[in-house]
C-alpha cells in the first residue's frame, strides 16, 4: 500500500501492468503532439507575437508618441479630447498605456500590417484588444514591437486587465479599423 | 528522547512532538481557509455584476487577501502538517529537530499576520503578486519573507527525519509511496522558497528606501519561479493525499511503485519550469526559452499528471476487483463508498482537477494560446479548478480521515459531512467553469467594474459575459455554503466530539478496510492481464476530451487578428 | 516486516541505478533545485539582461 514501504527490497524490476504501458504510450505521444504545435504554429500560423522589445525611458517614449501623434492626428474621438490618430497604412503606430489610459486612439486600415509600438509610463498594464480577445502583458522601461494586422472592421476596445491601481477599472482605449 | 504513543485505529507508532506540531499546522491552515475563504466570497459578490457589494478600494483590498490567505497560508500550513505526517508518522520515526518545526511555525504565523495587517490597513492593496513599480508598505515583504522561511524550517524537519529514519532503520527498504510524493512536494517547496527569496528580499529593500529600482521582467521571472511552484507543491502533496486515500479506504497497492515514482520524478525535475505560463506575452523573452519552459521540456510534467490521472483510479479498480466487485467494466466504482466524504471528495477532486484544471492549463500555457486568455478571468478559472476542486477539496477530503485519528475523535456533523465534497466541489467547480466561460469573451481578471461606467470611452461586453460572472457568484456562494460545512464539522470536532469508542470495540470503522490489515490488495507484476480496464476507459475519455478542448482553441486563436 | 521480499538474490541482490536514485531524497533535492534554476531562472534572468536599448 501507498502508506507502507514497498513490500520488496528490489522493486524497479518489477513488470509493469499492460493498461499503464498503453497509457504512458499514448500520452507521451499526445505530449509531443503539443509541444511541436508550438514551433509549428510559428511557420504556418498567423498569430505569432514577436518578441522584439527594448530598454527605453518612459519621457523618452512618451516623446516619441507625441511627436508622432501630432504627425497624424486626423481629429478627437467624440467629446473626450483624445487625438485620434491615423498612421498611413503599413507604417508604424504607437501607443502608450498610463494611469488611466491608452493613448491615443488609433485609426487603422483593414488588412494592412502595422509596427506596433507598446509601452507604459508609469505601472504595468495589461493591454486587452476586444472584442477579439488578444493580451498582451505591458511592462514601464521596455518598448516591445510586433506586427498587427487587423482582419476585421469596426471599433475595439482595449481594455486594461493588469492590476494599477484604483483607477484600473476606468482604464479603456479604442481601435478603429476602416475598410479601405 | 522522543515519547511515542500507539495510534489505536492503525497501529503507527506517533511521535507525541510530530502529533502536537501536525494538530497546530493543521488547525491554523484551516483557520486562514476560513478568513481567505470569507474574502473570496466578497471577491465573488463584487464581481457578480448585479450585486457588485464592494467599493473599489476594499474590493482590492478583499483580493489582495484572498489570494494571500489561500493561494499561500492555508496551502502551506496544511502542507507542512503533511509533511510532519507523511514523515514521522508513516516512517514510524521519532521527528528531528521539534524546536527547529515550532520556530518554523511561530515565524510562518507571525509572517502570515504581518502581511494581513500589512493588507488590512488598506495601504498595500497590490494583489498577491505585488509586481513592481506599484509598492506596497515594507511590512507587506517583510511578512511574506519571515512566512517563506519559517516554511523552509518545516522542508529542513522533514528532510532530517527522513534522513534519520533511514540510519535508524525505522523501515525496511525504501520510504512508502506517499511519503515520496510528500518528498516530491517539499523539494518543490524548497526551490518556490529560494526563487521568493531572490526576488522578495530585494524588493523588500527597494521599499525601504535601500535599492532605487526593481526591474519588472526580471522580477516577474523570478516572483512566478515562487508564485507558480507554490502551487506545484500544491499538485504533487495533493497527488500524495490521493494515493494514501486509496491505501487507507481501500488496501489499494500502486500498480507499479517505478511507474508511479517516475512520474513524481518528472515532477522534480520538470514541474518547475511552468512558471513559464505566466511570461507568454511578455516582451523581451525569445521563443525558444518560452516554449521550452512553458512545455515542462516536452510537457514530461504533464505526462507525470497523466500517470497518476491513470495509476490512482487504476489501483482502486484493482483492489476493488480484488474484493470481487468484478462485474463489468464500473462495478468498482459504482460500489465505491459514494456517502464517505474521504472517498467521494477524492473522487471529485481527481475528475475535477483533471477536467477543469489541468486541460484548462495546458490550453493556456502554449505559447500562443496564451494570447487569448492572458490576464483574462479564464486565468482564475483555471486555477480555481486546480487548487480548489483540486487541492482544497482533497485537503478537505483527507481531513476527515485525518482528525477523527490524530484526535480520537468521531465528526459532530457527519449527515452534513456527506453532502460536504458534493456542495463544494460541484460548486467550485461550476464557478471556475463560468469564469473560464467569460474569460473566453475576454473579461478581465482583477477587475472592480467590467461595465465600464466610470470610463471616458467604455466597452459593452456582450450579456453572455454578465450572465456568467452572475452565475459565477451563485456557484461561489454555493460552494462557500460546502466550505462553511467543513470547517465547522473539523472545528466542532476538535472542540465539542465525543472521544472515539477504541477502535478494537467499534462496530463498524467508517472506513472499510484497517490500514494495518495487509494482503487485501492486488499484487504486483500482473503485466500482460489487463488489469484495469474502468480506468483505462476512464483515462481515454480524458485524453479525447483533451484533445478536442485543444485544438478548438486552436481553431479559435486563428480567428483573431494576424500577429507576427 | 516480517514478509519483506528480499527479492531472488536474498540482499545481495544488486539495486538499479534508478531505484537508488529515487532513494536518495538529497541527491533529488538537488537535482530539484539545479534543474529549474539553471533552465528556468537562470536563462530568464540572463534573457533579460540582454534585452537592448532603445536607439
Amino acid at each position: 500500500m501507498g502508506i507502507f514501504p514497498p513490500p520488496q527490497r528490489v522493486w524497479w524490476n518489477q513488470p509493469i501492468e499492460k493498461s499503464e504501458v498503453m497509457w504512458i504510450t499514448i500520452a507521451f505521444i499526445w505530449a509531443l503532439v503539443m509541444f511541436f504545435m508550438m514551433p509549428y504554429w510559428h511557420l504556418v500560423g498567423e498569430q505569432n507575437l514577436s518578441n522584439e522589445a527594448y530598454k527605453i525611458k518612459p519621457e523618452v517614449y512618451a516623446e516619441k508618441v507625441e511627436t508622432w501623434a501630432a504627425k497624424y492626428t486626423v481629429r478627437e474621438e467624440g467629446d473626450t479630447g483624445i487625438p485620434v490618430v491615423r498612421p498611413p497604412a503599413g507604417s508604424d503606430v504607437y501607443m502608450l498605456g498610463r494611469l488611466w489610459e491608452w493613448w491615443p486612439v488609433l485609426e487603422l486600415e483593414k488588412g494592412q500590417s502595422y509596427r506596433f509600438h507598446l509601452s507604459s509610463l508609469d505601472w504595468m498594464h495589461g493591454w486587452s484588444l476586444l472584442p477579439e480577445n488578444i493580451n498582451i502583458q505591458v511592462h514601464p522601461n521596455y518598448e516591445m514591437i510586433f506586427t498587427v494586422k487587423p482582419t476585421s472592421s469596426g471599433e475595439f476596445g482595449v481594455i486594461c486587465n493588469e492590476f494599477c491601481g484604483i483607477g484600473h477599472h476606468t482604464m479603456v482605449g479604442k481601435i478603429h479599423v476602416v475598410d479601405k | 528522547m522522543a515519547e511515542f504513543r500507539t495510534c489505536p485505529d492503525t497501529g503507527f507508532k506517533i511521535d507525541l512532538n510530530a502529533d502536537k506540531l501536525i494538530k497546530w499546522n493543521a488547525v491554523t491552515a484551516v483557520v486562514f481557509l476560513l478568513i481567505g475563504g470569507l474574502f473570496g466570497l466578497l471577491v465573488a459578490l463584487t464581481r457578480w455584476p448585479a450585486v457588485h457589494l464592494l467599493d473599489a478600494d476594499l474590493f482590492y483590498l478583499a483580493l489582495t487577501a484572498h489570494g494571500l490567505d489561500v493561494l499561500l497560508v492555508w496551502c502551506i500550513f496544511f502542507e507542512i502538517a503533511l509533511l510532519y505526517f507523511t514523515s514521522a508518522i508513516l516512517l514510524n520515526a521519532r521527528m528531528v529537530f521539534p524546536k527547529i518545526a515550532w520556530i518554523g511555525y511561530w515565524m510562518m504565523l507571525i509572517g502570515a499576520l504581518i502581511t494581513n495587517v500589512a493588507v488590512l490597513r488598506g495601504d498595500s492593496s497590490v494583489m498577491f503578486t505585488s509586481y513592481p513599480p506599484m509598492m506596497a508598505a515594507q511590512d507587506f515583504y517583510l511578512g511574506i519573507i519571515l512566512f517563506a522561511v519559517g516554511a523552509l524550517l518545516g522542508c529542513l524537519v522533514f528532510f532530517a527525519t527522513l534522513h534519520v529514519a533511514r540510519k535508524e532503520k525505522t523501515y525496511e527498504g525504501s520510504i512508502p509511496l506517499v511519503t515520496f510524493g510528500a518528498m516530491t512536494a517539499a523539494i518543490i517547496a524548497v526551490f518556490t522558497i529560494l526563487s521568493g527569496a531572490i526576488i522578495l528580499v530585494p524588493t523588500w529593500f527597494w521599499s525601504l528606501g535601500l535599492l532605487s529600482h526593481i526591474d519588472t521582467i526580471m522580477y516577474r521571472v523570478i516572483w512566478w519561479g515562487m508564485g507558480h511552484s507554490s502551487q506545484q507543491v500544491n499538485v504533487a502533496a495533493q497527488i500524495a493525499c490521493w494515493y494514501a486515500i486509496a491505501a487507507i479506504l481501500f488496501g489499494a497497492k500502486p500498480l507499479s511503485e517505478k511507474v508511479s515514482r517516475t512520474a513524481f520524478l518528472l515532477y522534480i525535475l520538470f514541474l518547475q519550469l511552468a512558471s513559464a505560463h505566466h511570461l507568454l506575452v511578455d516582451p523581451g523573452l525569445s521563443s525558444e526559452y518560452k516554449i521550452f519552459n512553458t512545455s515542462y521540456a516536452l510537457y514530461l510534467a504533464v505526462l507525470g499528471s497523466m500517470i497518476h490521472g491513470l495509476t490512482v483510479p487504476g489501483a482502486i479498480e484493482a483492489a476493488q476487483r480484488k474484493k470481487g466487485l468484478n462485474k463489468g467494466l464500473f462495478e468498482w466504482l459504482t460500489k465505491a463508498p459514494w456517502g464517505n466524504p474521504v472517498f467521494a471528495g477524492m473522487a471529485l477532486s481527481v475528475v475535477l482537477f483533471g477536467f477543469l484544471g489541468g486541460i484548462s492549463g495546458v490550453m493556456m500555457g502554449t505559447e500562443q494560446l496564451n494570447l487569448i486568455t492572458h490576464n483574462t478571468i479564464y486565468v482564475p478559472g483555471h486555477f480555481h479548478g486546480t487548487v480548489v476542486v483540486g487541492t482544497t477539496l482533497t485537503f478537505m477530503a483527507i481531513s476527515y480521515w485525518i482528525v477523527p485519528t490524530l484526535w480520537q475523535k468521531e465528526l459532530v456533523f457527519p449527515g452534513l459531512a456527506k453532502w460536504q465534497p458534493y456542495l463544494f466541489g460541484i460548486g467550485m467547480g461550476l464557478a471556475a467553469t463560468f469564469m473560464m466561460g467569460a474569460g473566453t469573451l475576454g473579461v478581465p481578471r482583477r477587475h472592480w467594474d467590467m461595465t465600464f461606467a466610470d470610463s471616458a470611452m467604455g466597452f459593452d461586453f456582450p450579456a453572455a459575459a454578465n450572465l456568467m460572472m452572475g452565475l459565477n457568484g451563485v456557484a461561489a456562494v454555493m460552494g462557500s455554503i460546502g466550505a462553511a460545512i467543513f470547517i465547522l464539522n473539523m472545528v466542532g470536532t476538535i472542540l465539542w466530539g465525543k472521544a472515539k469508542v477504541p477502535a478494537a470495540a467499534a462496530p463498524a470503522e467508517e472506513a472499510p478496510a484497517e490500514p494495518n490489515v495487509t494482503g487485501a490488495a492486488t499484487s504486483y507484476g500482473s503485466a500482460g492481464t489487463m488489469e484495469v480496464p474502468g480506468t483505462f476507459v476512464l483515462a481515454m475519455i480524458f485524453l479525447v476530451s483533451f484533445v478536442l478542448y485543444y485544438f478548438v482553441n486552436w481553431k479559435y486563436l486563428s480567428s483573431v487578428w494576424g500577429l507576427s | 516486516m516480517s514478509d519483506f521480499d528480499t527479492g531472488p538474490g536474498g540482499t545481495d541482490e544488486k539495486i538499479p541505478f534508478m531505484q537508488q536514485l529515487l532513494d536518495s531524497p538529497l541527491l533529488l533535492l538537488v537535482i530539484g533545485i539545479v534543474s529549474p534554476m539553471v533552465l528556468y531562472i537562470v536563462w530568464g534572468v540572463m534573457e533579460t539582461i540582454a534585452i537592448p536599448l532603445a536607439q
